[in-house]
């Protein structure tokens, strides 16, 4: 047995032996580092994903690679630390093409799973949308390198039987992609390859006839977290109401969205009796007021920007609302909508109205009118064009959600929201 | 080119050999063809994808035809203000060649390359690695219509000056004194391997790359390994841009780098070395390889190395293929076992797991200078220079806004004011030191010294090797830009903060390069910097941001006279008319 030593995390002693993963020890004690590159079989650690970023002995560094000795002193849940991580999660959503809605790993994924942990509502970085490839030339698998986040976990492990390597970096520094060689992952075995499926953090690797083997309702991770609020709302004292309150207006829009986040809006079911008391519906769909006639208290904002009347219009909003607010995935960083960001503008047009399945031959034209709004080069975020207060994620948010985050808002009171209410997987 | 005498003292598998085949492969076909991989991944028993991951992280390798002439242009920085546009147009225009292509006939194939090490005569090229220095657009023309004619490239290549106008106030200087082979190497019996790292000790040598590591302490840790053989790594790989330092130690004093490697396995015990040279110094490597085999031919590399009984060394030559995270010591050991160039983590350190798993000892090309002249001249004299805790000189590369461009060997302690003044700097603005990766200092700064560690003074400057010169007229952000750039396409791409940061900087810095910028995209750019120097793996996501966060700091007024004056603004920058330019040229 290995030597006994002292280490210290976050201030508490531990007891443990001497040259483990630091990961692990701090797993067994309590500690929850997010991680994932780190694959207990795999020696030596990979290091790649830099997730599980701590403060060791003072110095920055990735928990996964740190051998435990005595006196190690680490700090893991200071507010830079937390913070530092989170925006590392989030440079992962930014960076690929994750369209979790179109995902066969959805609700089965490190990634997605590490984002609700780390309570991600949106990226601070701005999605590339860099164009990828879908690689459907392998015999059994297809390699999505939308979804890659370029852990090294399949490079390093996934070796077929003659102890060759079927997975390769190609590439490097913004091109890096994890290239797949065919002839090579044809000898991989059935096992094998639903061994590279599984260890993949993400939905990048795909085995045909497979991918779905896991059903939708059994998930992996919806069965605990590391949050306090997982079930169990936590309490909060300032809700007593004093007397009446005031009646706030509120103004909402779906721009380049599929009105989901509006449809969800009319989910609340009885608490509707409740807003119609404390709310009124100024410029919104639900009334048809096309126009501002006077200051908002909130504006709700769906969608994305995808014309310049939709720029237009989310000005308006922002000249007229106190505060802003934007509603569901497209409205945060671009959504479905977004989809066409990796492909060029007129490539999309030419698809859509020229060479479309159900265009009729010789009667084809691009729509261009003055009257008509104009496309833009891509689909933008809502805060790529006015400045937003609030983001509520989710596509479409659970109607909880978005009530109780106005009710905050317009009156100050404090709500739990559940785990549960804001997972979408 | 033979490497065989060096490879007898280790038995080196034979993937070792795996940037050498494919430099073949380039240099006979001028590109790698799926017959050489499919041959190169039968040969090593490893799967075609691995070798055509390796062929394609070193930008040097093509696996389409690259011309009979590869032209490299350097679009470093001091190129870019030396009129970088100018001679690509040029380029282009002779050639017929778009850049990132051949011509129609493929005689000519045009690319862009970082740094090739030539800063104080730029503009500078590699033509099939051949330099050419000084260009301009009548040289261009020149060059191209001879190389039609048929006159043979190496007739009218140019051969880089070592441009050394400073050597210290005191004679002879430490870095280019007269040397006399072997003089070093005499003095090793007498002062055993205890008295060798101690001398080491004494002068507080250290890496002097730009980390600074006690040089002492790491030929200690290699010493007491008890794993053998062990190996010493030469990092020739200087691709800082704006550094060239190395490559005059190496034109002027090819010796004092060996025999530094000699002191060194004897020091620590080792058997085999390593020089890993950048490929931008191709035209180096006759000249190193002939100096090793004058050693050879000596008797003072291999067996008996020296005369010395029972001491059996030897070099062996390795040349990268264009990468500058190789001058990453892991990620330099990766390369020379034949695969991509990926740092290691620090699970083990070079000393204990380096090259091959073995015991290594890397340093840079200056750190084993000063090994041998620290031996040669003891180590008094060496103290005789510098400070008190920086005692001896520093090799640094001047470029860009100055009269005199080229290698100044300082005192440690020498202001930077002064070093201006020698170096004839014209109107002085932005002041970057040891490359895109180091401090950005300004004029107000004169007085700090350069030196190792804090004594006297409050702050210095803990220079690696290069000062580049901007003056007034330079604009800032396109400085950036160049930077962002460079760091994007140079991370080995493994690690997130680094690969997908730097590319989320250079949208930013674009984005105020479009004027549509406010005080929160200035505060965003701060704040991802630092979550990538806190982050990243290796170190070149750890400094890649250095200079922009120094320039956010020092510069702010620049900053605050091109952003977004309204603070209250509740609209975002936007640009309506960029936004629909595609839709309105579509619909013509």
């Amino acid at each position: 047995m290995a030597k006994l030593i002292n280490i210290t995390i976050d201030g508490r002693n531990i007891l443990t032996e001497e040259g483990r993963n630091l990961v692990d020890v701090a797993k067994e004690n309590g500690f929850f580092i997010p991680s994932l590159c780190y694959f207990e079989s795999i020696e030596s650690p990979l290091g790649t994903c830099r997730t599980c970023t701590c403060r060791i002995n003072g110095k920055f560094g990735p928990a996964c690679t740190e051998k435990v000795r005595e006196g190690l002193t680490v700090e893991v849940n200071a507010p830079d630390l937390k913070d530092m991580r989170k925006a590392l999660v989030e440079m992962m959503f930014a960076e690929g093409n994750h369209i979790c809605p179109s995902c066969e790993k959805s609700g089965n994924c490190d990634l997605q799973h590490m984002g609700y942990e780390l309570g991600i509502a949106i990226s601070r970085f701005p999605h590339l949308f860099k164009d990828r490839l879908i690689d459907y030339d392998a015999k059994r698998m297809i390699m999505e390198h939308n979804r890659c986040i370029k852990c090294m976990r399949c490079v390093v492990e996934i070796k077929n039987d003659d102890g060759k390597n079927v997975f390769s970096y190609q590439n490097r520094g913004n091109e890096t992609y994890v290239g797949i060689d065919y002839n090579e992952e044809k000898k991989l075995t059935r096992e094998q390859a639903i061994h590279a499926m599984n260890i993949c953090p993400t939905g990048a690797i795909i085995v045909r006839g497979e991918s779905y083997g896991m059903p939708f309702g059994f998930r992996k991770f919806d069965k605990s977290s590391t949050r306090p609020d997982y079930n169990t709302p936590v309490k909060s004292n300032n809700n007593k109401r004093k007397g009446k309150p005031k009646k706030k207006t509120i103004a909402t829009v779906s721009l380049a969205g599929c009105f989901g986040c509006h449809m969800s809006l009319l989910d609340i079911d009885t608490e509707l009796l409740d807003i119609v008391e404390l709310v009124s519906f100024h410029k919104s769909p639900i009334t048809d007021i096309k126009k501002f006639s006077k200051r908002c208290d909130v504006g709700i904002v769906e969608g994305s920007v995808c014309n310049d009347e939709n720029v237009e219009t989310l000005r308006a909003f922002r000249e007229q609302c106190d505060l802003l607010v934007a509603v569901g995935e497209c409205a945060i960083w671009g959504g479905l909508p977004s989809m066409r960001n990796s492909i060029p503008l007129a490539e999309c047009m030419e698809e859509a109205y020229l060479n479309c399945v159900t265009s009729e031959e010789g009667n084809t034209i691009i729509p261009y009118h003055k009257d008509l709004p104009k496309m833009l080069d891509r689909v933008y975020e809502s805060r790529e064009i006015v400045k937003i207060d609030y983001f509520i994620p989710g596509c479409p948010p659970d109607a909880q959600h978005i009530w109780k985050a106005v009710k905050n808002l317009l009156w100050d009171e404090n709500y739990s929201i559940l785990y549960s209410e804001f997972k979408y997987d | 080119m033979d490497a065989k005498t060096a490879s007898s003292f280790l038995n080196e598998p034979p993937r070792t050999q795996m940037l050498n085949r494919l430099w073949e492969f380039q240099r006979a076909k001028h590109y790698i063809s799926d017959a050489d991989i499919t041959t190169l991944a039968k040969d090593y028993d490893i799967s075609e994808i691995e070798v055509e991951g390796i062929v394609s992280f070193y930008h040097f390798f093509h696996r389409k035809h690259a011309g009979k002439f590869t032209i490299y242009l350097n679009n470093s920085m001091t190129s870019q203000m030396k009129g970088f546009n100018r001679i690509l147009e040029a380029f282009e225009r002779e050639t017929a060649a778009k850049v990132g292509s051949t011509d129609p006939t493929g005689t000519f194939g045009l690319f862009l390359t970082p740094c090739i090490g030539l800063s104080d005569q730029e503009p500078a090229a590699l033509i099939n690695f051949y330099p050419f220095t000084n260009l301009n657009t009548l040289k261009v023309r020149e060059i191209i219509t001879k190389l039609k004619k048929g006159v043979p490239i190496e007739e009218i290549c140019d051969h880089p000056k070592e441009n050394i106008h400073y050597t210290t106030d005191k004679q002879p200087g430490i870095f280019f004194s007269d040397f006399k082979s072997g003089s070093a190497i005499s003095k090793l019996v007498a002062l055993q391997k205890v008295g060798v790292i101690n001398k080491l000790k004494n002068t507080r040598l250290s890496g002097r790359g730009g980390a600074f590591y006690p040089t002492w302490m790491k030929w200690q840790a290699a010493a007491d390994e008890e794993t053998t053989p062990k190996v010493v790594v030469c990092n020739a790989d200087e691709g800082e841009p704006g550094t060239f330092k190395d490559r005059v130690l190496m034109q002027k004093v090819p010796e004092t780098v060996i025999e530094g490697m000699i002191a060194c396995a004897y020091a620590i015990g080792a058997s085999f070395g390593l020089i890993y040279l950048r490929s931008e110094y191709t035209w180096l490597h006759d000249k190193v390889e002939k100096a090793l085999q004058k050693y050879r031919d000596k008797g003072l590399l291999g067996n008996s190395c020296g005369g010395i009984t029972n001491f059996n060394f030897d070099i062996r030559l390795q040349l990268g293929a264009g990468s500058y995270v190789c001058g990453e010591e892991t990620a330099l050991l990766e390369s020379a076992e034949g695969k991509r160039g990926e740092p290691r983590t620090r699970w083990f350190y070079p000393v204990q797991k380096g090259y091959l798993n073995l015991p290594t000892v890397v340093n840079n090309v200056e750190t084993f200078c000063a090994a041998t002249r620290i031996i040669q001249y003891g180590e008094d004299h060496f103290r005789s220079y510098g400070i008190e805790k920086s005692p001896g000189t520093k090799i640094i590369s001047v470029s860009g806004d100055c009269k005199y461009p080229g290698i100044y060997e300082i005192e440690w302690g020498m202001t930077l004011g002064d070093l201006l003044d020698k170096c004839g700097a014209e109107e002085p603005y932005y002041i970057q030191e040891s490359g895109p990766s180091g401090t950005v200092l300004t004029v107000d700064e004169a007085d700090t010294p350069f030196a190792m560690f804090a004594e006297f003074f409050t702050q210095h400057i803990r220079c690696g090797g290069a000062l580049t010169i901007f003056n007034k007229n330079r604009d800032i952000l396109d400085i950036l830009l160049n930077y962002a750039d460079f760091y994007k396409q140079e991370s080995c791409g493994i690690c997130t903060p680094c690969r997908a940061g730097n590319y989320f900087i250079e949208r930013k810095l674009e984005r105020i390069k479009n004027g549509l910028a406010s005080d929160d995209d200035i505060e965003e750019l701060n704040q991802w910097s630092l979550i990538m120097r806190h982050t990243s793996r290796c170190g070149l996501g750890k400094t890649a941001t250095n200079s922009l966060i120094n320039t956010l700091e020092k510069f702010s007024d620049y900053f605050e006279s091109i952003i977004q004056q309204d603070k209250s603004a509740l609209n975002v920058g936007f640009d309506m008319e960029a936004a629909i330019r595609d839709y309105e040229e579509f619909k013509n």
